[in-house]
This record gives structure tokens, sequence and C-alpha cells, in this order.
């Protein structure tokens, strides 16, 4: 674990060295403040809760974590300290899930500093908190689906403009499964598929958490998904460390 | 798993490689080798980079490893740092194989690898904690691994600065530091004098002949005039295969000068 969290820490720190974070963090809060109280119509609903925040939320960060993954291996492969990286005495699992974590703490940072919606509708209302932590704890999820899908793509290729174009399709295919578009499209055509598709949607599953239920197979598919995507990444890292 | 000499035993190591060469005693018990390649090819598609090539490096050799470009000798590096798995063979280090025990056979490793990559954005110091914190060291011990890292290296002066605003000398010391901050037994140095000033490659050789008794070192090079100054063994290879391996005296011997026998060696091949 000392590996890890020593991989993780370095990685996280150079977010902060670089302008990455700061644009990251400022955009995110505009467009999910912005759209919260624009599109997600947050006063004329008259109800003091965060829905349109959470509805928002993966659609943010369809394009937003891209961008975090899309340098995670492409830039060690680029600069070529990813062979200073699986030469140091860790296991290239250390190295992978450490790099995970940097990105997924990043991305529970831009969440948490998103508070002052928190405080906005416990001022104007009186929302069920527990229902807003549980919808936050679905968005953490989201981000970690998105971020194990692109790392994995990212220990694909140097080039990093492709590594986020093949991300943003990628997790788009998870976030839009669930669509009413899509599902009607599938029960319509391929019955079967329709079910398969909804099961693998995130956005249906945020929904869930987002109207405060923690189900354990929302769970279990969250922490299965991310581990599936982190056994490519390894994979893919093993492959193509060295090209 | 097969013997070897205690780490940090100069006597035996120092003694049994005197420069007579004269081992009564034999070489296998006193003197493991620290790194053994054992037919280790690889091919990338049709091409085969490294052909068959077996070596070993005992402590107190400086193996000089040289070669035109494109030869083979990074892909061979590579393979020894873990960092390629080879097609064919294996390596070991202190007698752990690189592909079947990695993190061990790294322990025992300082590796600079080719171009000496380094996180540009980091400090110096602060790029040199974290390999000293992957090494598994904490506290003050790291920090005094780093300071002496380096002291050794001389890169106190630069030691908050970011690597990107360092000029080529500086990154390439910073590369180094980075391999022998662990003070390891085995150093693979792939190119470490490539873009220092005279004064700076004469500081690193001397740097490399001080640690010289007590480590078993292969560097990488293509300045010839090196292998007299820092190696006590020289093999060449050209096409991924060993051409010559013998001391640089010897290999000087053969020909007018070293220049002339490295080309005649590299291009009856080629």
């Amino acid at each position: 674990m000392g590996a890890v969290l020593t991989v993780a820490r370095r990685e996280l720190a150079s977010y902060f060295a670089t302008p990455v974070a700061y644009v990251f963090i400022v955009i995110f809060l505009v467009m999910s403040g912005t759209l919260t109280f624009t599109l997600g119509n947050f006063f004329a609903r008259g109800t003091a809760d965060l829905q349109p925040f959470f509805a928002f939320v993966p659609w943010l960060f369809l394009f937003l974590v891209p961008a975090i993954t899309m340098r995670l291996w492409a830039e060690e492969r680029r600069l070529g300290t990813i062979e200073l990286l699986l030469t140091l005495p860790i296991a290239q699992w250390q190295a992978v899930v450490g790099k995970f974590l940097a990105a997924w703490a990043f991305c529970a940072i831009a969440l948490a500093l998103t508070f002052p919606l928190i405080i906005t509708v416990n001022v104007l209302g009186d929302p069920d908190n527990g229902v807003i932590a549980a919808g936050y704890l679905g968005c953490l999820l989201v981000a970690g689906a998105y971020l194990a899908i692109g790392a994995a793509i990212s220990a694909l290729t140097k080039n990093q403009v492709i590594a986020f174009v093949l991300a943003v399709a990628a997790c788009f295919l998870f976030a839009a499964a669930g669509s009413p578009i899509v599902t009607e499209f599938l029960s319509r055509n391929l019955p079967w598929m329709a079910e398969a598709a909804r099961g693998l949607s995130v956005t249906d599953r945020l929904a869930a958490f987002s109207r405060g239920v923690i189900a354990f197979r929302d769970i279990l598919f969250f922490t299965s998904f991310i581990g599936v995507w982190l056994f490519a990444n390894a994979i893919a890292v093993d492959l193509r460390k060295a090209d | 798993m097969r013997p070897f000499p205690p780490r940090r035993n100069p006597s035996a190591a120092g003694a049994s490689r005197s420069p007579a060469g004269f081992q009564p005693w034999g070489d296998v018990t006193v003197d493991a080798p620290y790194i053994e390649i054992d037919r280790l090819t690889k091919r990338f598609g049709a091409f085969t980079a490294v052909d068959d090539i077996s070596f070993t490096v005992h402590p107190g050799e400086v193996l000089g490893f040289l070669g035109p470009n494109g030869a083979g000798k990074s892909t061979t590096m590579k393979m020894l740092a873990g960092f390629v798995t080879p097609t064919i063979g294996t390596a070991r280090i202190m007698g752990d194989d690189v592909t079947e025990r990695p993190v061990q056979a790294r322990r025992h490793l300082g590796y600079l690898p080719e171009g000496a990559p380094t996180y540009p954005e980091m400090t110096v110091t602060g790029f040199l904690l974290f390999t000293a914190r992957a090494r598994g060291y904490r506290g003050t011990e790291a920090g005094d691994r780093v300071h002496d890292a380096m002291r050794m290296t001389q890169l106190e002066e630069v030691r908050l600065q970011p690597i990107e605003t360092l000029s080529k000398g500086f990154k390439r010391r910073v590369g180094l530091a980075q391999a022998l901050l662990h003070d390891p037994p085995v150093l693979v140095l792939d190119e470490p004098t490539d873009g220092l000033d005279p004064n700076q490659k004469h500081e690193v050789r001397n740097l490399i002949a001080r640690m010289a008794p007590e480590k078993a070192i292969l560097i990488s090079t293509h300045i010839l005039e090196e292998v007299g100054a820092v190696c006590t063994r020289a093999i060449v290879i050209a096409r991924g295969r060993i051409v010559a391996d013998a001391t640089p005296a010897a290999l000087a011997a053969r020909g007018p000068d070293l220049d002339a026998v490295f080309r005649e060696l590299t291009q009856e091949t080629a």
C-alpha cells in the first residue's frame, strides 16, 4: 500500500503543479453551478434538494474526466518517465492503482468544492441531507467509472488528443445507455439488449443514488466496473509500455 | 537461490578482482556475479534487436557496453531493468530473476534510463524524495538519502528548482542521483555522460570509479575514450550480437587504436 500511496501522492501533486487542476476545478464549478440554476430550474422547482445538480454531473464529467485521464499514461510514455516509474521496485498494479486513486481523489476535491450548493439548499429550505450525501457518493462512483475507462485508454496511446476523444466516446456509451432514446429504440428492436443497456448505464444508477437509494448491487456494479477497467489498464500498460 | 556475497563487502569484491585476476580459490562462491545475462533475445516482429546475448558482471567490474546506435544496447539494458520483457532468455540481478521476481531484482538495481527521463514539473528535491519513497525510505531517512545523492551528483545549488528549468547536464545528473540514491550493488547506466560538458563528464567518471570497487556497473556509451577512462572491461555489440568481450587495453591492442578496432568490429557484421 505504501508504494500505491507514493505514486498517488506524486500524481496528485503534479496536477496542482500545473494549471490543469485549477482550470478543471474552476470550469467544473462554474458549469455545474450555472447548469443547476438555469437549465435545472433550481428555484422554480420549489424543492429543497440537489436533483438538478446530480442530473448534470455525469454529463459534465463526461468531458472533464477524460481531460484528466488523457495525460495519465500518455504523458508518461511521451516523456519516457514510464521507464523510470516501472523500473522502481514497485509492482505494475501498484502504479496503476496509485495513478487511478490520485485522479479519483482529485475528482473528490472538485466535488467537495461544490459545498456552497449544499449550504444554499439548507439555507433556503429543509433538505434531506442523507439523500444529498448519497447523491454525492453516486457522483464520486460515476467519476471513478469514467476515470477507470479513461486511464485504460490513456495507457494505449502516446497521443493525448486520441486518449481524450476515445475516452469521451467510451464514457458516452455508458452514460447514454440508460437514456430514453437508447432504451426505447432498443426495446422496440432488440428487447434483450434494452435490459443489458440499462444495466450498464451509469446515469441510471446515479439517479438511484440521487434519490437517496444506496443499493448493494449498484455499489457492486461500480466497484466491479472500476476493477475490470483497472485490470484492462494494467494489461494495456504491460503491452504498450516499451513501444 | 544461489549464494552471492553480502553487500558492502569491499574486501571480498575487491580482493578477488585484483588486477592480476589470479584467484586460487576459484570463481564460484567468493565472487558470484551480481549481473547475469542468460541467452537474452528480443524480437520486435521480424526484427531481432538482441540476439542470444550472455554475459556476467562481477562486483568491482565496470563493464562498458559499446556499439553503434541501434545495436541493441538500450534494449538489453531495458530487459535487465525489467522494463522490456525478453522474447527468450532471462537476466538475474543478485540472483533474482528479472522476469520471475521483478520487484526484488529491481531493489538491487540503480537504473538510469536512456535520455534520463524525469518529471519536468517537479523540483529536484521533490523528484528525488518520490524515488526515495518508492524505494521504501520514510521520514528523515528518505531526506538523508536524497541529501547524499544530491551531494554526490552536485545538485545542491538547484535543489528547489523545477527540473524543466534545468540545463541538460543538470537533468542528466538528476537521473544519476535517482539511480544512486539507495546505494545499490548493481548500477545500469544508459549513456550517463551524454549531454555533459567535459568537466561534468570528468566528475561522473570519477564518481563511477569511486563506487566501482563494491558494485557491478554496466554503462553504455558510444564515446570510446570513456571506455579507457572508466571501464575495466568492454563488450562490443553489433546487430544484437556480442562481437568482442575484452579489457579496453586488449581491445585497443587489436589495431592502431580503439576507434579503428571499434569500426572494424561493428562494420564487418553490417
